[in-house]
């Protein structure tokens, strides 16, 4: 029975960025910062870097919606729990995909987004040395 | 009535437009007389046609007239007149037409005033400016009528999005379009030279104006547009690589390449290639910037129309403006001989750096805003935001600021380092000692140190160039370089600054409350309710005491529009030489206690202070060339008179 209410709570906090109502309060850490600084510096870092996918291209740290403020709230308490961010942001990967980090991971789908501003630059170069070696 | 009467102006002055087109092409094929003599006759009257047109929309969204289905969507009766009239081109049809006559009368401009180029360079000229405007006005008139009516009338209207009812908003747009369509003039000009085989200093002269007023109205545009996010957004954020914000940086790099690629072929004769192919890629970028945040195609607050037909319309004109274009110039590029020869330390040597690194970042931001659309297509989403675009443009930002320091000291064609070393050392060591200073006190990211060591060094090498030269003798456009290229360093100080010493402070607070956020105390009296004209709202009574100063009010409001229905978080600002503090009222916790969001954001507003020094910097150049030309021409005018005098 105990154990029963106990796995009910953690499912309802696992679960509570997809079931969250605008009726409920906010969650405690939504609009609330962590202690310890540097903790919160690292929820920061992560939270800026992560996209409120009911907004127009802003992060969870720039916005009112429920949802960020719900994933405010993961965050936060996942971080004062020890986890690592880079952990943070595959569980949420894993559970939004990749649409939810603004950060692009180098794979299949992204590796252009690496290799063309490299290409740019070795075309930057050379156009250059093309120019002024004709020029010397 | 007035409504008709505009759409009437508008078909008159598209009907000119097509005359113009024919006009210069039989001008430009050595045609009939007759009509080539009505080329810029015809230019002149759509400007006055088109702004007709423009002054009845606002005539109709002043009195709320809502039998036209654009005022009945976009208005009400219940909205400060200002906002009315703002409302006309805070939409999309409206701003539209207030492309097009933006465009008309810079085309009536050019017709009515500028005659140093030849006349066969001119008409073609014309010729690529009406065949421009009227993609335009076909679109204007085929699919975005802004003189619809409405039947039923309705009793009342929509009313504007409230996050656009704010003074920046409303002058934003039209910065950006005086920008974008500044550069379709450019681009005209590119247009007729390369058609008329004719790309010379003098044509780089004619445009160099153009470029410089579209990138001074770029400038402010942008630099509006952000500090409208920074305290309408609530969040104190002033830059989200919003691939709507990357649509107005796109052309802004694009005409920063231009304008220093044109000073040198003006100056020079040189990098005449390059200048072709930056005005081609210049309007190019604003047609894409229009696509973007006209079609829907990307959803954001900016893409009002949510409509594919209108997105095709644009993509189609995009294809024929962009192919045509680059078509033309890849045919008649290997016609343009090379130009002037120099060195790599040179001032053109600088320069060329200037370009390739503006033209690197330019393909980054492009590839970053549009790589998610195409994986989109294909059925895969991905994000590409700051923690991409930052580190990435930066690397290329970074080095060309380096090049900054020297650049301007350097002469022309061929010069040797040793002639300007102190002035660079001298800016290369403030920049180490920042560096250091900076690094040892506090443990801050690599980019914010960066920048703001480039920042200090490019603050003082920006006015090494007035050294040992008479200072009231210097000629405007000097200054105006001396003076942007401060802006560059202020701003990047600015952007450094709040990225790395912003300090934030999220509470719960009752009144009496007081919350510490960096140097400040900030108590909160009271929270009051206050009604504006189609709002109401719960304002909170803040007093903020920087390190135990005399204390400042501050009263960050959560207001709620009825019209439409909407609820927005104005925030409060206390602005100090050194910083922002920047305070937001948020909801009622069950305990009663109210959400309170504070920041102390330190230096930030020399973000804009900076753009503003760069369009100023911009505006001083624009002076200087302007009254260059008049002086220059009054001169010839007078050679001319004693010449006829001698002859007679």
């Amino acid at each position: 029975m105990r154990t029963g209410f106990l796995f009910v709570l953690i499912a309802a906090m696992f679960a509570a960025p997809v079931a969250a109502q605008d009726r409920m309060p906010p969650a405690p850490y939504a609009y609330r910062q962590l202690d310890d600084p540097a903790l919160e510096a690292k929820a920061q870092a992560l939270m800026e870097t992560i996209r409120c996918l009911k907004c127009q291209s802003q992060s969870i740290a720039d916005s009112d919606a429920q949802m960020a403020g719900d994933m405010r709230h993961e965050i936060r308490t996942r971080i004062a729990a020890g986890e690592s961010p880079g952990h943070i942001r595959k569980w949420l990967i894993d559970r939004y995909g990749n649409y939810v980090s603004y950060k692009p991971e180098v794979n299949s789908v992204t590796w252009p987004l690496f290799v063309i501003p490299l290409v740019l630059l070795v075309v930057g170069l050379l156009l250059m040395r093309h120019r002024f070696r004709k020029s010397a | 009535m007035i409504a008709e009467f505009g759409l009437a102006a508008l078909w008159l002055a598209a009907a000119l437009a097509l005359l113009q087109l024919f006009g210069a092409f039989a001008g430009v094929r050595g045609g009939s007389a007759d009509l080539v003599a009505v080329v810029r006759p015809a230019a002149v009257v759509q400007a006055a046609l088109t702004g007709l047109a423009f002054l009845m929309l606002i005539w109709v969204f002043a009195r709320t007239d809502l039998s036209v289905l654009l005022v009945a969507s976009n208005s009400h009766s219940e909205k400060p007149l200002i906002f009315k009239i703002s409302g006309a081109w805070s939409n999309h049809e409206g701003s539209m037409l207030m492309w097009v006559v933006i465009m008309a009368v810079s085309g009536g401009l050019i017709a009515l005033i500028e005659r140093r180029l030849p006349e066969k360079t001119m008409l073609a000229t014309l010729g690529a400016q009406a065949f421009v405007s009227l993609g335009f006005y076909a679109f204007l008139l085929f699919s975005s009528n802004p003189f619809e009516r409405l039947s039923p009338v309705p009793v009342e209207g929509a009313g504007l999005n409230p996050l656009l009812q704010d003074t920046a908003a409303a002058v934003h747009p039209p910065g950006l379009y005086l920008g974008y369509v500044g550069l379709s003039v450019a681009f005209s000009f590119v247009v007729g030279a390369l058609l008329t085989r004719n790309v010379t200093p003098d044509f780089a002269r004619v445009m160099r104006p153009w470029v410089l007023g579209a990138w001074i109205f770029l400038t402010l545009g942008i630099t509006a547009g952000s500090y409208w996010a920074y305290y309408e957004l609530g969040w104190g954020g002033w830059w989200f690589w919003d691939p709507v914000e990357n649509a107005s940086l796109m052309p802004w790099l694009a005409a920063t390449a231009l304008l220093h690629s044109a000073s040198v072929l003006a100056a020079r004769d040189a990098l005449r290639t390059w200048t072709v192919m930056l005005g081609v890629v210049a309007f190019s970028m604003s047609m894409i910037g229009t696509f973007l945040v006209r079609s829907g195609i990307l959803t954001s607050v900016h893409a009002f129309a949510v409509d594919p037909e209108r997105g095709n319309f644009i993509l189609a004109l995009l294809a024929i403006y962009i192919g045509g274009a680059l078509a033309l110039f890849a045919a008649r590029a290997s016609t343009i001989a090379e130009g002037e020869r120099f060195a790599l330390m040179s001032r053109e040597g600088a320069l060329v750096v200037n370009n390739v690194a503006l033209s690197a970042i330019l393909g980054i931001v492009l590839l970053g805003t549009l790589y998610p659309l195409l994986t989109e297509a294909f059925g895969v989403r991905v994000s590409v935001g700051p923690p991409y675009f930052n580190p990435v443009s930066a690397s290329f930002f970074l080095p060309m600021l380096l090049v900054l320091i020297a650049g301007p000291l350097l002469r022309w064609r061929r010069d040797s380092f040793a002639r300007v070393q102190r002035s660079v050392v001298l800016a290369v060591s403030v920049g180490l000692v920042v560096l250091f200073g900076v690094g040892v006190l506090a443990g801050l990211g690599i980019l914010p140190l960066l920048g703001m060591a480039l920042a200090a060094a490019v603050a003082v090498a920006a006015f090494a160039p007035l050294r040992g030269r008479s200072l009231r003798r210097l000629p405007l456009p000097v200054w105006g370089m001396v003076i942007a290229h401060f802006g560059i360093a202020v701003s990047l100080f600015g952007v450094a600054c709040d990225s790395a010493l912003t300090v934030e402070k999220l509470a719960a607070a009752k009144a009496g409350d007081t919350i510490a956020v960096g140097p400040w105390q900030v108590t909160l009296d009271s929270i009051e309710p206050v009604a504006g004209p189609n709002w109401t709202a719960i304002e909170g009574r803040m007093t903020a005491r920087y390190d135990g100063g005399e204390g400042r009010e501050l009263a960050p409001q959560a207001r709620s529009f009825w019209a439409p229905p909407q609820e927005t978080t104005e925030s409060a600002l206390l602005t100090r030489w050194n910083g922002q503090l920047y305070a937001v009222l948020g909801k009622e916790a069950a305990d009663g206690r109210w959400q309170v969001r504070l920041w102390w954001k330190p230096f930030v507003t020399w973000i804009w202070f900076g753009g503003i020094l760069i369009a100023l910097g911009g505006l001083l150049s624009l002076l200087g060339r302007v009254t260059g030309d008049l002086r220059l021409r009054e001169r010839r005018r007078l050679i001319a008179q004693r010449h006829g005098e001698a002859v007679s």
